[in-house]
């Protein structure tokens, strides 16, 4: 633990409120089934009544399309939340302790454990921060909504009644699921929007409570490997680490955390799972976890900073450094700069060449006529990528008007089609310009594409490490060896097998094969189709930016490789 | 008649004669008591109690100094005579479960904050500069009596300080630090300036050996909770509380303190002992160089208490100025100062043996990383520009 307030001391927890948890859970539950939707009226009444002080605020959304996964289209719904005061100290911070509840997921226990450690919470004298409970519907659409509220902005379009009470900035947050009473392991999910992550100490500080509780605690789904000597353990984690890359390449938010973190509020998400193993923890285990983990937040005088931001996780109680995993996405983009590097100096001994024979105009022409056949493909391409990321959503009325289709699949289907139209674009771009000098324009452009590879593929790395090195191990060599010669047809397929798409379809076939429920074809190319809706709604309703980025910046680049292939 | 008045006038002097040796016992063990008075040299105590950091988790130090202070109010040493500098941040946090209370034991069984704590220096005003003015005295004159040391060349002090320390240096606050050579240049100005008759100095921090190392002023004995390079340990974590009440220096010492009372004739050797390395994990150390008594000699209660001697006899005792003490304590006074005289203040930073120091050997890695990316990049470009070829220029 890097944080000196957090300590090495332990506290003692004192939750005793399983059964409070439990029948609390059943009322909500209850509730729920009979009016449909959130029962805010019985959960004021309920927060109320533990003493908290309570608010509710209304938010609504019209999805660009509607949402085959979750099924709905005209979202609106209210969150309810309610804030714990400190008792002696000024409301300048707090922290929050968040439950999603969705239709699909009632998420009814942790409602009641929620509330039962509100109680708890309550009747002690030692918080210096706020604490703030929230229960949000429609689960992740709830939690912008709040969040925007509280933060007075508006990113995403969402139209949420402004808060009424409010209690000083955030420090940390978690978020829990729990859909049985009792648990077998908890699942701690890291990975947030667009690949953030939060403070490393916050998870460390959750493995301390596991280890200190005894309980079983999962990362990715999987458990910490135990023998490190044979190669078991060597893998297991290599397995973890490759699932923890995947996600953070997608950029989804995996839990309501991955919201808090846009807002550099560290947060994480606790699953509980309930397994066929023999052993089971009840709430109260689960609730000590808790108020141990916020009373250790208590004693912080500032926000997380001492530890790590950007990490890899191997293990729960293991993880690799930015300053260790970057160099190799390093050394990947320096193929293509001394690729570049190679092709400005073939370039160069060109241009001298004719000037050596002693022919002086064609220095200037050929450099000329560089220029403007290079402007034309990195016109159409850049086109070719706004069409793709406008066309899909502002086309889907008109599509479903004329082809018997649902909106969603319109999208999804509007999306492959300008891609492969996008492969269909060499052939028709030549008749539009003209080369003076075929053998050296393919140098330029490719050389451009290069550069311009290069610095989109750095500028992602940076920010979300495991898409740029994704895309990078991906579309790297591809694009270094790609040339106009002959065969075509082998490069041609290998370029289109590093083609974004065709990395995004691989990639969720290893991240299920890792997950060990391997994927069939079919099944393989419905869940391809569902994750293309996802990523466009995920863009339109949180902000993410996996699908611009693609749409409007890698897919331009690999067309312009596209056209080097095909230069006549 | 005559004869009778000659006789007992002989008898009486006879009586006189022989009663003479017993009267001068008598006299002379009353005058070795009377002596015994002015061992120590000193006729009051006072006592500057120093907690150097603040923040919740930095308990354990307020709940030290608070304890010697206790300790100390216990064995006798008035408020008036106490200079407290603490940051008063634990009673009063937000996150003490127990509200107006500082504990030393685990199940809260000692409250060490109490009704009666008189904190002179709180919070913000702990700083350096505060601290040196008041062991130095060049205080502002609106300065309230309660915040100065107003002793004399016949006043023994005790200064206690603990917090984060380092390698010659102790952090005040998380803003600042002493290094132990302000810290002995303090004590100097005291010397000369009169301002004690013997000082001792209790340091718990990490490394707090080296914060006596550099003391050069006479009659100053040390004490430390671990040598340099080693980290004090705190003692005993309160899960109730949820975070750690003491350091084991203290601890120890207070246990020991414990069993002191105005009347007891334990001496230093004895404080020397507490907390041994088995129990402390660091190992405590001490300096009695500078001392002119033997520590054996030296009672606790000559620094922790402030003994009022009083004996109560009826005998009449003459004191006579004994020139011989007077002229020995001249003479020591003068040879203190021959032994002094080499230590000049500009010696006490060795410049020449640091720049002359011999580098340290580092083991050699082979470049790594960036490094080795960088120079393969350089040598790459340099070979495709120029050629293969060109390598024969260089061999």
């Amino acid at each position: 633990m890097s944080e000196n307030a957090m300590g090495s001391t332990m506290v003692e927890e004192q939750f005793a409120g399983g059964d409070r948890a439990r029948s609390l859970a059943r009322d909500f539950a209850a509730h729920r089934r009979k009016s449909g939707a959130l029962p805010v009226a019985w959960l004021e009444r309920t927060m109320r009544s533990v003493g908290l002080e309570v608010y509710t605020q209304s938010f609504s959304r019209k999805l660009p399309f509607p949402d085959e996964t979750h099924e709905r289209y005209m979202v609106s719904g209210i969150n309810v939340y309610g804030i714990l005061r400190a008792p002696r100290a000024a409301s300048t911070e707090s922290l929050v302790l968040t439950v999603p509840c969705g239709p699909d997921s009632t998420n009814s226990q942790a409602v009641g454990l929620m509330l039962a450690l509100a109680a708890h919470f309550r009747g002690q004298i030692y918080w210096a921060k706020d604490i703030i409970f929230l229960v949000t519907e429609h689960d992740l659409l709830g939690t912008e909504a709040w969040l925007e509220a509280y933060h007075d902005v508006n990113i995403t379009g969402m139209q949420s009644s402004p808060l009424q009470g409010r209690a000083g900035a955030i420090q940390a947050a978690v978020a829990l699921e729990l859909s049985s009473d009792v648990v077998t392991s908890l699942d701690v999910a890291v990975e947030g929007l667009n690949g953030q992550l939060p403070n490393l100490d916050l998870l460390n500080l959750f493995q301390t409570f596991c280890q200190k509780g005894g309980l079983l605690c999962t990362l990715q789904g999987k458990l910490q490997p135990q023998d490190w000597t044979s190669i078991d353990g060597p893998l297991q984690s290599v397995q973890t680490l490759l699932l923890m890359v995947l996600q953070q390449a997608s950029g989804r938010p995996h839990g309501a955390h991955g919201l808090f973190l846009r807002y550099r509020v560290e947060a994480l998400t606790l699953r509980g799972i309930n397994s066929f193993r023999q052993y089971k923890y009840d709430l109260v285990a689960v609730g000590k976890a808790l108020e141990g983990m916020f009373r250790k937040l208590n004693h912080l005088l500032e926000r997380l900073h001492q530890s790590f931001f950007f990490y890899l996780l191997p293990a729960l109680s293991r993880f690799v450094s930015i300053g260790l995993y970057m160099p190799a996405a390093g050394f990947l983009l320096l193929v293509l700069g001394l690729k570049a590097l190679e092709l400005w100096m073939q370039l160069h001994e060109a241009g001298v060449g004719p000037e050596e024979a002693g022919e002086n105009p064609p220095h200037p022409l050929t450099q000329g006529v560089g220029l403007a056949s290079l402007v034309a493909p990195l016109l159409v391409s850049q086109a070719m990528g706004l069409a793709l990321y406008i066309l899909p959503v502002l086309g889907q009325h008109v599509a479903t008007q004329h082809f018997p289709v649902a909106e969603a699949e319109a999208v999804v289907l509007t999306l492959l089609a300008i891609y492969a139209a996008g492969l269909a674009l060499p052939h028709n771009t030549h008749r539009v310009v003209s080369t003076q000098a075929p053998d050296r324009g393919w140098m330029a452009l490719k050389l451009v594409a290069l550069i311009y590879l290069a610095l989109q593929l750095a500028c992602i790395t940076l920010t979300n490490f495991s898409l740029g090195f994704l895309l990078a191990a991906s579309m790297v060599p591809a694009a270094a060896i790609t040339k106009p010669s002959e065969p075509r047809a082998l490069y041609a397929a290998l370029l289109v097998l590093t083609s974004p798409a065709a990395t995004l379809l691989g990639s969720l076939f290893l991240w299920r094969e890792l997950q060990e429920a391997p994927l069939s074809l079919t099944e393989g190319w419905q869940l391809f189709l569902a994750t293309l809706a996802q990523g466009v709604l995920e863009h339109h309703t949180y902000g993410a930016l996996l699908f611009p980025l693609l749409a409007l910046g890698l897919y331009p680049c690999w067309l312009l490789f596209w056209n080097v292939l095909f230069w006549k | 008649m005559v004869d009778t008045c000659f006789l007992s006038r002989g008898l009486t002097t006879l009586a006189g004669l022989l009663l003479l040796p017993f009267g001068s016992l008598a006299a002379s063990q009353i005058e070795d008591q009377a002596e015994q008075f002015f061992r120590s040299g000193h006729t009051n105590n006072w006592a500057v109690l120093v907690c150097t950091s603040r923040f919740w988790f930095n308990y354990r130090h307020v709940a030290n100094t608070l304890s010697v202070y206790r300790s100390v109010k216990r064995l006798g040493i008035p408020d008036s005579h106490i200079v407290l500098m603490l940051a008063d941040d634990m009673a009063c946090n937000p996150r003490n479960p127990k509200p107006a209370t500082v504990y030393s034991h685990k199940n809260m069984e000692l409250n060490v904050y109490g009704d009666d704590v008189e904190v002179d220096y709180r919070s913000y005003e702990v700083t350096v500069e505060n601290f040196l003015r008041v062991l130095t005295g060049r205080i502002p004159s609106s300065t309230p009596r309660s915040k100065r040391l107003l002793s004399d060349d016949r006043s023994n002090i005790l200064i206690y300080m603990t917090g984060h320390g380092g390698n010659g240096f102790l952090k005040f606050q998380d803003s600042e630090e002493i290094t132990n050579i302000e810290l002995a240049d303090a004590f100097e100005q005291m010397w000369q300036k009169r301002r004690y008759n013997e000082l001792l100095f209790i340091i718990d921090t990490c490394q707090g050996a080296s914060m006596y190392e550099r003391f050069y002023s006479p009659n100053i004995m040390a004490l430390a909770s671990s040598q340099v390079g080693e980290d004090s340990l705190s003692h005993q974590p309160d899960p109730a509380v949820g975070v750690h009440l003491m350091d084991r220096y203290t601890f120890y010492v207070l246990e020991f303190l414990e069993e002191i009372n105005p009347a007891s004739q334990t001496n230093m050797n004895d404080l020397f002992q507490v907390c041994p390395r088995s129990l402390c994990v660091s190992t405590p150390g001490h300096r009695t160089d500078l001392f002119q008594r033997d520590p054996k000699n030296v009672l606790i209660t000559d620094f922790f208490g402030s003994v009022r001697k009083v004996e109560i006899t009826t005998e009449t005792i003459s004191l006579q100025p004994d020139s011989g003490v007077v002229e020995s304590s001249y003479k020591k006074d003068q040879m203190v100062e021959e032994l002094m005289e080499p230590l000049k203040y500009a010696e006490q930073l060795p410049v020449a043996q640091i720049i002359h120091q011999k580098p340290k050997l580092k083991d050699w890695h082979p470049p790594g990383g960036f490094i080795l990316g960088l120079w393969a990049l350089i040598i790459m470009v340099f070979f495709k520009t120029y050629g293969i070829k060109h390598m024969k220029f260089i061999f």
